[in-house]
């Protein structure tokens, strides 16, 4: 890629960045509350979001930055297989809508704001609560850090070099996160949700007309894969199908595990507005499944990059003009910053409802809560760019892959608990070790890539790996809980 | 109503179901124009879910 700097489009992106800057510090006084006085209203926003504003600030985080450069990269990459994302966003819903506003309406009537706060209350288990919340801290770091390569990745489209935009654009979301809270990524979700929308229609329609019709962009993808000796293609192979469902289905029960998509939950008004989102929200399922479609444009408009990364830069600027590239670049880095402020405010939360408030102050005010966490959420980010500035991009893929891995490993202790009492703290703690060592163990044995190959019956079944630690996880705890039934039997303690 | 939750997941998780290239939609292969008809179907299968259930009892 060109060092130039390309003026037009730099011009571009610093108008639409100061304008989310302006808006993201105005938001404090939006739908206006006290965000200094409690957690409530700094880390939910006021628990008032209704379906509309949900949608936007659900589909800007749910739907991130680093998806829009990595599952083009990815299809650019294999093939069909990195299609995986479709039916993963797909199915995703109807599992929203099931299961979430039953913890929607167990977080409201007891004022609970991160899901390490809904699993304790009901199992009184310190060490569960304790074990979520790692969980979900530590799964949600690379996340963030992604989405800061993500906006690397066209910062440097514009020609931009070093560490400093990025650096620079980074204190400043910092900064007005600390100050706003959840409202920020709020309001600066609806502008960043309406670039995406104009950036990516106008690429599904203008790109394939210029290179001859969805047709073509196939057979143009379908020949370079031919070309490449046939391992990956336009469908998938045999051995990849078991992969693809079962990724499909593993990433969709992990998606609202994940502080962030939860704060998203916690934040609405209501369960009928998480329940209208599970019917609107598949709208962004479609764009991104035509955000993929790029990485096969790619092959049609005969793009060579150095990183797989750089396709959907490379085609922009290959087949726009300057200020419709600029345009697209600041729809992608805008994108990058309401994931990375809600994600940091779920982590903030966390830390400070289950860390802080359990194990250090447990007499903290309301006020005190709000005030430990926008400095936790400082903290959180400055990790995630030192994260991302001093180690290897690869090691921040690889994190990521193991959050989600990890990040599942909770769905039991916090999804079981709202349809039966039956699980006990003991055993639910036993399955997530075991979820999480074997999990972590199997994918770094493999070279950390996301498969587990198991042998039956002398053939190869080739599965995701969270999806089977996810089922190890829920085999230990249900013998444990017999066990533990068996050995000592409950107290009357349990919560009806 | 609520087993019809369940349909997306059938239709979308057996992958052998779907996994050619023929008949081909505006130039799309099946393999994509089916997974993209699931958006549709999905949003709609959830919206009956929702319409047959009862409302909830306190706002």
């Amino acid at each position: 890629m060109s060092a130039d700097i390309d003026w037009i489009a730099l011009s571009v992106f610093i108008f639409f960045f100061a304008l989310v800057t302006v808006m993201g510090f105005f938001a404090a006084r939006w739908k206006a509350g006290p965000v200094d006085s409690h957690l409530d209203e700094w880390g939910l926003g006021g628990r008032q979001f209704g379906t509309w504003i949900t949608w936007f600030l659900v589909g800007g985080d749910f739907y991130t930055a680093y998806t829009v450069i990595a599952v083009p990269a990815l299809v650019y990459a294999v093939g069909a297989y990195g299609f995986f994302a479709l039916p993963y966003t797909i199915i995703v819903y109807p599992f929203v809508f099931a299961v979430m506003p039953l913890l929607w309406k167990t977080a409201h009537a007891k004022g609970h704001v991160t899901a390490a706060d809904v699993v304790h209350d009901t199992y009184s288990s310190r060490g569960l609560e304790l074990a979520v919340a790692i969980t979900g801290m530590v799964a949600t770091m690379p996340y963030i850090a992604l989405q800061l390569i993500g906006m690397g990745v066209v910062i440097k489209a514009i020609g931009l070099t070093g560490e400093l935009p990025i650096v620079a654009a980074f204190v400043i979301l910092a900064l007005y996160t600390y100050s706003s809270g959840l409202r920020a990524p709020a309001l600066i979700a609806f502008v960043k949700d309406i670039m995406i929308y104009i950036v990516v229609l106008v690429a599904v329609v203008v790109v394939p007309a210029k290179l001859g019709g969805y047709g073509a962009v196939f057979s143009a993808a379908n020949d370079a894969f031919t070309a490449k000796g046939g391992a990956a293609g336009l469908t998938l192979k045999s051995s990849q199908m078991l992969a693809y469902a079962s990724l499909a289905l593993g990433s969709a029960l992990a998606a609202f595990m994940y502080p962030h998509t939860l704060t998203g939950i916690f934040a609405s008004k209501s369960a009928d507005t998480i329940r209208k989102n599970a019917i609107l929200l598949p709208a962004y399922t479609l764009l991104l499944g035509l955000i993929a479609l790029l990485g096969y444009m790619a092959y049609a408009a005969h793009i060579k990059v150095e990183s797989n990364n750089d396709v959907v830069p490379m085609l922009f600027k290959v087949l726009f003009p300057s200020w419709f590239s600029g345009f697209a670049f600041s729809a992608i880095a805008i994108g990058a910053l309401v994931p990375a402020a809600v994600m940091s405010i779920g982590a903030a939360n966390l830390f400070t409802r289950n860390v802080w408030k359990s194990y250090i102050n447990p007499g903290i005010s309301h006020a005190g809560e709000a005030s430990v966490a926008k400095i936790a959420s400082l903290a959180v980010k400055l990790g995630a760019l030192a994260f991302t500035i001093f180690l290897p991009t690869q090691y921040a893929l690889d994190l990521q892959l193991l959050g989600g891995l990890w990040i599942l490993q909770t769905f039991p202790a916090l999804v079981f608990g709202l349809f039966t009492r039956w699980f006990r703290a003991e055993g639910l703690l036993l399955g997530w070790a075991a979820g999480i060592l074997w999990g972590t163990w199997t994918a770094w044995s493999n070279g950390l890539k996301p498969l587990a190959t198991l042998n039956l019956g002398g053939s190869a079944y080739v599965f995701y790996v969270g999806l089977g630690a996810l089922i190890l996880n829920i085999v230990v705890a249900v013998i444990g809980t017999v066990l533990f039934d068996l050995t000592s039997p409950r107290t009357a303690t349990a919560k009806a | 109503m609520w087993v019809l939750l369940l349909v997306p997941f059938v239709g979308l998780l057996w992958v052998p179901f779907y996994n050619f290239q023929e008949p081909s939609l505006f130039g799309f292969p099946f393999f994509y124009w089916y997974q993209f008809a699931w958006v549709p179907i999905c949003s709609l299968l959830i919206w009956l879910v929702y319409r047959s259930r009862k409302p909830d009892e306190t706002p």
